[in-house]
């Protein structure tokens, strides 16, 4: 009973990140509130939900659950997956970012604009010039919001619309496609190693490093430290300002490298590429239990939500769901999962005054 | 949050009154007319000025109750969205057999509709914020347009249906007067009322009004249907003026308003801000666009130059210079 209570209170500690202040672990609460022990098992039922859903397409639709169509989903949720690192990150200092589509688009444009110059280059520029000039408006979107003090929700809109505005006028409003892209730089998002494909590598080798930045450096510690309590944050001397600038700038780098990634992959880019992918990305972090308000959000479960939303996007085709619904049961999603992650962070702060006795 | 005393009534004086934001926002209006009529010799031509006035005004009908959205200190995302889904379902009505003037009222009723939705879910669920509500509604109502009329355009409205975008009552646009009077009521209805004042109470300190017996929540319920209604009225007018809707009309109209209050002086840390700043706003933004419009610049550029706008017009109060206009 002990030891029960010992594991329930360590993985709710766990939940609410910064929130919870460790200690009086032997204290365990007698009663608790019915919504907080959903906040345990979160990550368990959105993984339930996922095997539950792939069961049920699996029926409706065979081919499904082949070795080609997991490899596929899992290639398409690279990109996503990407995206939900920084974006994570932006959130939890209870920002949001509206701009990562554009950002995305423009760095994409830029580097086939010049691919499609260069031939001959080695593809390693492409990336390159993509993640110099996401960072470059990364960078520019973490001083409007960290030093002008501008709500990110009004700057990023704004900066939206003029990366938006600037890849059309990059490209003249044409588009770069397949056949002006060399073939080494369209192997970039094709190619394999040892045979899995790069983009699963690449989205590897982020989470690996985004982990350990987040539970293992004191800067990632002070992400979340800005988030929950921006004041107390600045009175413990964190430089709260340099931190909100560092959020935004790894932001806008993960977007230039995806928007190389999405144009190899594609082997187009357009002035409208990935319009709307932003919804997606806040989409997959609040699905995995990212709070809006700020302070809390694992990398296990921006895992779990984008893969499950890159579930859903290649399974509703596949049993005739109508591509005009699919918006509305993305809102949907966004909707109820921010819903119930209020209901249960008031269920955990409910315990944790029934455990204090107040 | 510093507490802030919200003056009975400013005395008079003559600095005072000329450094007023809006004054600023005069001159700015002036530089760009001036830009324009050199820009280009059709420019300066009442009937050209006339009917451009027309073709933006859609807009500021939503311009009027974000005014009061971010002086409470939230925002409203979903109004595009609202404007797409209130015409479509009026169109999708009147083409299953509804007469026009009842699809009309469902329209309005649509808009109030999913205003109160977001009213309600922002006022049931206080630790989100605005943002992500109307983000979230933002998609779905769209997503509902959507759902309703697939990629098809619907219309063929009756014959008078155009009136609204179209006509002149007297020589002037009927929009234009339509909007004077709803301008004046919201007017009105911020700087004369107590509701008004409750408005600028909340998006000062909402903890404080509460405590002083403001129903901080009704308010705020209000305010949002409101924006949900004007859309709706938006939905009307656009409609009627494009004879013909889509699910994907009005996207990025949430840019355009937003950018038109913030400049209008109107601060998104909520508390502060006049109608009339947000009302020149809109015949700013909307002649801006119509004389970059008669030398081809493209609608991209446009793109670039609207979300500049909106950062400069939130940043030029947070610089020295800024600080000394009074808004």
């Amino acid at each position: 009973m002990k030891n029960r209570g010992r594991i329930a209170l360590a993985s709710e500690t766990a939940e609410t990140a910064e929130t919870v202040a460790a200690g009086g672990a032997s204290a365990a609460a007698p009663k608790r509130s019915a919504s907080a022990n959903i906040a345990k098992f979160r990550e368990l039922g959105l993984l339930a939900f996922i095997v539950l859903l792939s069961a049920g397409v699996q029926l409706r639709n065979p081919s499904f659950l082949t070795w080609e169509n997991i490899n596929d989903i899992a290639t398409n949720t690279a990109i996503l997956s990407i995206l939900a690192v920084g974006m994570m990150l932006v959130i939890v200092t209870r920002g949001i970012d509206l701009s990562i589509g554009a950002t995305l688009a423009l760095s994409g444009m830029i580097a086939a604009l010049t691919v499609k110059q260069y031939p001959g280059a080695n593809p390693a520029l492409a990336l390159l010039i993509g993640v110099g000039i996401g960072l470059a408006c990364g960078a520019v979107l973490g001083f409007l919001v960290s030093k002008v003090r501008i709500l990110p929700i009004i700057a990023t809109l704004g900066m939206m619309n003029v990366f938006r505005g600037l890849t059309f006028e990059a490209s003249g409003g044409k588009w770069v496609s397949a056949h002006q892209m060399p073939d080494s730089f369209k192997a970039i998002a094709t190619g394999k190693l040892l045979g899995v494909n790069h983009l699963i590598l690449i989205a590897v080798v982020i989470y690996l490093v985004a982990y350990f930045f987040v539970n293992h450096t004191r800067t990632g510690r002070q992400v979340y430290a800005v988030g929950s309590n921006p004041e107390s944050a600045a009175i413990s001397g964190i430089r709260t300002g340099r931190i909100l600038g560092l959020v935004y700038t790894v932001m806008g780098g993960l977007s230039g490298l995806a928007g190389v990634l999405w144009v190899s992959k594609f082997a187009s880019a357009q002035g409208d590429t990935a319009s709307g992918y932003e919804l997606s990305v806040i989409a997959a972090c609040v699905l995995g239990g990212v709070s809006i308000a700020g302070g809390s959000g694992k990398i296990s479960g921006i895992v779990l939500g984008s893969v499950l939303l890159g579930i859903l996007n290649n399974a509703l085709p596949m049993i005739d769901v109508s591509p005009f619904w699919q918006n509305w049961i993305q809102g949907m999603i966004i909707l109820v999962a921010v819903l119930v992650n209020a209901l249960v962070k008031r269920g955990i702060d409910r315990n944790h005054l029934m455990r204090r006795r107040i | 949050m510093e507490p802030r005393v919200i003056a009975d009534r400013r005395e008079f004086s003559l600095r005072g009154f000329f450094l007023q934001w809006e004054w600023m926002l005069v001159v700015l209006f002036v530089a760009i007319n001036v830009m324009n009529v050199n820009l280009s010799e059709f420019y300066w031509d009442f009937d050209n000025l006339r009917d451009a006035t027309m073709g933006f005004l859609d807009k500021a009908f939503i311009v009027l109750p974000m005014v009061f959205i971010i002086i409470l200190g939230d925002i409203d995302i979903s109004v595009g969205s609202i404007v797409a889904l209130s015409s479509v379902i009026m169109a999708d009505l009147y083409n299953h057999g509804v007469p026009m003037p009842l699809a009309m009222a469902i329209c309005l009723a649509v808009g109030a509709l999913c205003g109160y939705i977001n009213g309600l879910l922002i006022v049931k669920f206080k630790e989100l914020s605005a943002v992500i509500v109307t983000l979230s509604t933002m998609i779905i109502y769209r997503g509902v347009a959507y759902i309703l009329l697939k990629d098809q355009a619907a219309g063929k409205f009756p014959e008078w249906f155009g009136f609204l975008g179209w006509d002149y009552v007297a020589g002037v646009p009927f929009i234009l007067i339509v909007f004077a009077v709803f301008a004046v009521a919201f007017g009105y209805l911020l700087h004369r009322t107590t509701f008004g004042r409750r408005v600028y109470a909340m998006g000062s300190n909402p903890t404080a009004s509460r405590f002083s017996g403001v129903r901080t929540d009704r308010i705020k319920i209000v305010v949002f249907t409101l924006a949900g209604l004007m859309a709706a009225v938006a939905a009307l007018f656009l409609t009627s003026r494009m004879g013909s809707t889509r699910p994907n009309i009005a996207a990025g109209y949430e840019l355009d308003v937003i950018a038109m209050v913030v400049l209008g002086g109107v601060s998104t840390a909520g508390g502060k801000g006049r109608m009339a700043g947000a009302i020149l706003a809109v015949f700013l933004i909307g002649y801006l666009r119509y004389g970059l419009g008669l030398v081809n610049v493209s609608a991209q550029t446009m793109l670039v130059i609207i979300g500049l706008l909106l950062i400069f017009a939130v940043m030029i109060p947070k610089l020295r210079l800024g600080r000394a206009i009074r808004r």
